[in-house]
C-alpha cells in the first residue's frame, strides 16, 4: 500500500465508482431513463428510415437522383442529432441524484470526512454516469447493424458520430455533476442541469444577430453545434478540445462546489 | 491527541461555537455535553474535518485538520448524528464499500470487516439490506463503520440516540471496551450516558464551554450549597418559618405533601441544629437526608444558568 501510493488513490475512486454504478441499477432509474432513451430514438430511427426508404422509392425510375440518397446523410445524421437531443432531455435525470442525494441522506458526511479527496469522489461519480450513459448510446449501434444487414453505410462517420455523442455526453454530464453539487435536491438539480443545458444548446441561435466576433464565440460555445463535425465524419481538434474543456472545466468547478459546499 | 484551541464557528451572522477550547489525552473517553442546538455536532464536524473553523486550530496527533485533512481522516473513525448509510445496499456490502474508501487494502479487508462485525455485534445481519434494519441495528452498522479502519481515534455524535434501554446499554458497554488505546468523544444530551462511560466531561451551551472536568469534580465543585431532604408533619407554614429560623439555612422550598428541601451555606452542617429546633417546636421529624447534587441537577444548573443571563 504504501510503496504504490497512486494506486491506492486510484482505488477510493474506483471504490466510488461502483458504488455510484451500484446505486444505478439497484434502483430503477438506469432501467428507466435507458428504457425511455432506447424507445425515443428508436422511434426515430424507424421514422427516418422509413422517409429514406420511400425516397428511394420515389426515385427508383432515376438513376442520377438516386446516387445522391446516402445513407449516412440521411439516416444516420438526422438520426444523431434527435439523439442529442433526447440525451439533453434525459442526462439531467442520470446526473441529478450523485451529489444531491448524498446531501440528503447525510451520507455526504461519511466521504467527506474519510481520507478521500473531492477529486476522488467526483471522478469516481463522474465516471460511473458516463458509463451508464456509455452503456444507454452504445446499445443504438443496434440501429447501425440493420443498416449494415440492408444496406452499405460508410462505417467512418458513424464511428466518428458515436464518438462526438460520447464526448457530447460527457460535457452533459460535467453540467449535471455540477447542478447536483448545489442541492439537496434532486428535482431542483435536474431543473438547473436542463436549463443550463438548454441554454448551451441554444446560445448559438444567437450568433446570427449579434457582431461577427461575437456571433463566432456564442456559435463556438454551443454545446451541440461541435457534434455537426463528427457526425459528418469530421475528427477536428478544435471540437475535441471543446468538449474536453467542457469536462474539464465542469468537474474543476464541481469539485471546487462540493469542497465549498459544507462552508456555507 | 485532540487538542482543541479557541475554536469559533459563525454560519452567516449565528455563532454556533464560540472559543471552545479543550485537549484529550490518548486513550481518554471525553464526555460531550449539551443541550440540543448547543454546538456539539458543530465542533465534531470541525475535528473530523467535515467543515472548517472560522477561526482557531484542531489538530489531530499533532496533525491540523484543516492542513492535512487526509492524514487527520486515516486516524478518525466518525459516527454522525444521522448515521450515514446507504439504504440499498447490504450491511456486508456498504462496510466493504467504506473499507475500500478508508484505503483498507484487499489483503486486510476481510479480517478487519469480520472484526468490525464481531465487535458490534452485527453478524446476523451481514446480508440484509440496510434499510430494512431496526433503528437499533442501523446505529451499530454506522458504529462498525466508523471502526473498521482501527480509527486512534473515535468521534461519536449522540451515539445512543434512538435506541432503546437494552441496546443502550449493550452500546456504552461496547464504548467502554473500544477505549484503552482509542481516544473516544463520546457527545450526548442525555447525562448518565456521560457519566457511567467517561473519564472527563466538556459541558457546552449555546457555543461555549461551560465546564470542563470529571464526573466526581464537577459534582463537588458546583455544589453552591448543600441540600437536604426533610419529611415533616404539621402545617407548612408553621413549619417553613421555624426551618428558616435556623441560623445557616439560606432557603427553603415544599412540595406541599410533608416534604421539604433546604438549602444551607457550602461546609455548615445544620442537621443537628434543624432537628432540635423542629423537635422543640412539637413538628414531627420523619425523615431527614442530604442530597447530593446530581450531574444532572448541574447541567441544568449550567445551561439554564446561561440562558437567564441571555
Amino acid at each position: 500500500m504504501a510503496n504504490n501510493p497512486g494506486n491506492t488513490q486510484m482505488r477510493k475512486s474506483l471504490a466510488i465508482l461502483e458504488k455510484e454504478l451500484e446505486a444505478y441499477f439497484v434502483s430503477p432509474i438506469a432501467y428507466a431513463v435507458i428504457t425511455v432513451f432506447l424507445l425515443l430514438s428508436g422511434f426515430f430511427f424507424y421514422n427516418i428510415l422509413s422517409y429514406f426508404n420511400l425516397q428511394c422509392l420515389q426515385y427508383s425510375q432515376y438513376p442520377y437522383m438516386l446516387e445522391q440518397l446516402n445513407v449516412n446523410e440521411m439516416v444516420m445524421r438526422p438520426l444523431f442529432h434527435n439523439m442529442a437531443i433526447i440525451i439533453l432531455l434525459i442526462t439531467p435525470l442520470l446526473t441529478m441524484r450523485l451529489f444531491a442525494e448524498e446531501r440528503r441522506s447525510g451520507t455526504i458526511e461519511l466521504l467527506m470526512t474519510s481520507p478521500v479527496t473531492h477529486w476522488q469522489v467526483t471522478l469516481g461519480k463522474f465516471g460511473a454516469c458516463f458509463i451508464v450513459y456509455a452503456l444507454m448510446v452504445g446499445i443504438t449501434l443496434l440501429y447501425t447493424a440493420v443498416l449494415m444487414m440492408h444496406g452499405e453505410p460508410d462505417f467512418g462517420p458513424i464511428l466518428s458520430g458515436y464518438l462526438g455523442l460520447l464526448l457530447m455526453g460527457a460535457a452533459f454530464i460535467s453540467v449535471g455533476l455540477l447542478a447536483s453539487s448545489f442541492t439537496e435536491n434532486q428535482i431542483v438539480a435536474a431543473v438547473i442541469s436542463f436549463g443550463a443545458l438548454l441554454l448551451f444548446y441554444m446560445i448559438g441561435w444567437l450568433s446570427n444577430f449579434v457582431g461577427t466576433t461575437m456571433g463566432e464565440i456564442l456559435s463556438y460555445l454551443s454545446i451541440v453545434e461541435h457534434l455537426d463535425d463528427f457526425v459528418k465524419g469530421v475528427i477536428d481538434t478544435k471540437d475535441i478540445v471543446f468538449y474536453v474543456s467542457f469536462v474539464l472545466f465542469g468537474i474543476f468547478v464541481t469539485v471546487r462546489s462540493v469542497e465549498s459546499s459544507t462552508w456555507r | 491527541m485532540i487538542e482543541v484551541d479557541h475554536v469559533t464557528k459563525r454560519f452567516g451572522n449565528i455563532t454556533a461555537v464560540r472559543n471552545v477550547t479543550f485537549h484529550v489525552e490518548k486513550g481518554e473517553i471525553l464526555g460531550f455535553l449539551g443541550p440540543n442546538a448547543a454546538g456539539k455536532t458543530t465542533t465534531m464536524r470541525i475535528i473530523t474535518a467535515f467543515l472548517p473553523a472560522t477561526s482557531g486550530t484542531v489538530r489531530v496527533a499533532g496533525n491540523d485538520v484543516f492542513e492535512k485533512s487526509i492524514a487527520v481522516r486515516e486516524r478518525i473513525g466518525y459516527l454522525p448524528e444521522n448515521v450515514p448509510l446507504y439504504n440499498h445496499m447490504k450491511v456486508k456490502d456498504y462496510l466493504r464499500f467504506v473499507s475500500r474508501v478508508k484505503g483498507i487494502d484487499d489483503r486486510n479487508r476481510d479480517s478487519r470487516l469480520e472484526h468490525a462485525i464481531e465487535l458490534c455485534s452485527i453478524g446476523d445481519v451481514r446480508e440484509t439490506i440496510i434499510g430494512k434494519l431496526s433503528k437499533g441495528y442501523k446505529q451499530r452498522v454506522g458504529l462498525a463503520q466508523a471502526l473498521i479502519h482501527d480509527p486512534d481515534v473515535l468521534i461519536l455524535d449522540e451515539p445512543t440516540n434512538g435506541l432503546d434501554p437494552k441496546q443502550i446499554i449493550e452500546v456504552r458497554e461496547l464504548i467502554k471496551n473500544l477505549g484503552g488505546d482509542r481516544t473516544i468523544i463520546v457527545s450526548s444530551h442525555i447525562l448518565p450516558e456521560v457519566s457511567m462511560t467517561c473519564g472527563r466531561v466538556v459541558i457546552i451551551n449555546e457555543g461555549e464551554v461551560v465546564a470542563e472536568d470529571t464526573p466526581e469534580n464537577l459534582t463537588a465543585k458546583l455544589k453552591g450549597s448543600e441540600s437536604l431532604f426533610l419529611r415533616i408533619e404539621g402545617s407548612p407554614e408553621g413549619i417553613l418559618s421555624t426551618i428558616k429560623a435556623v441560623p445557616g439555612v439560606m432557603s427553603v422550598t415544599t412540595n406541599g405533601e410533608g416534604g421539604y428541601e433546604v438549602d444551607s451555606d457550602v461546609g455548615q452542617d445544620v442537621r443537628r441544629d434543624l432537628a432540635a429546633t423542629l423537635v422543640g417546636q412539637g413538628w414531627g421529624l420523619l425523615e431527614m437526608r442530604p442530597i447530593g447534587m446530581s450531574l444532572e441537577e448541574i447541567y441544568l444548573k449550567l445551561t439554564t444558568r446561561e440562558e437567564s443571563e441571555v
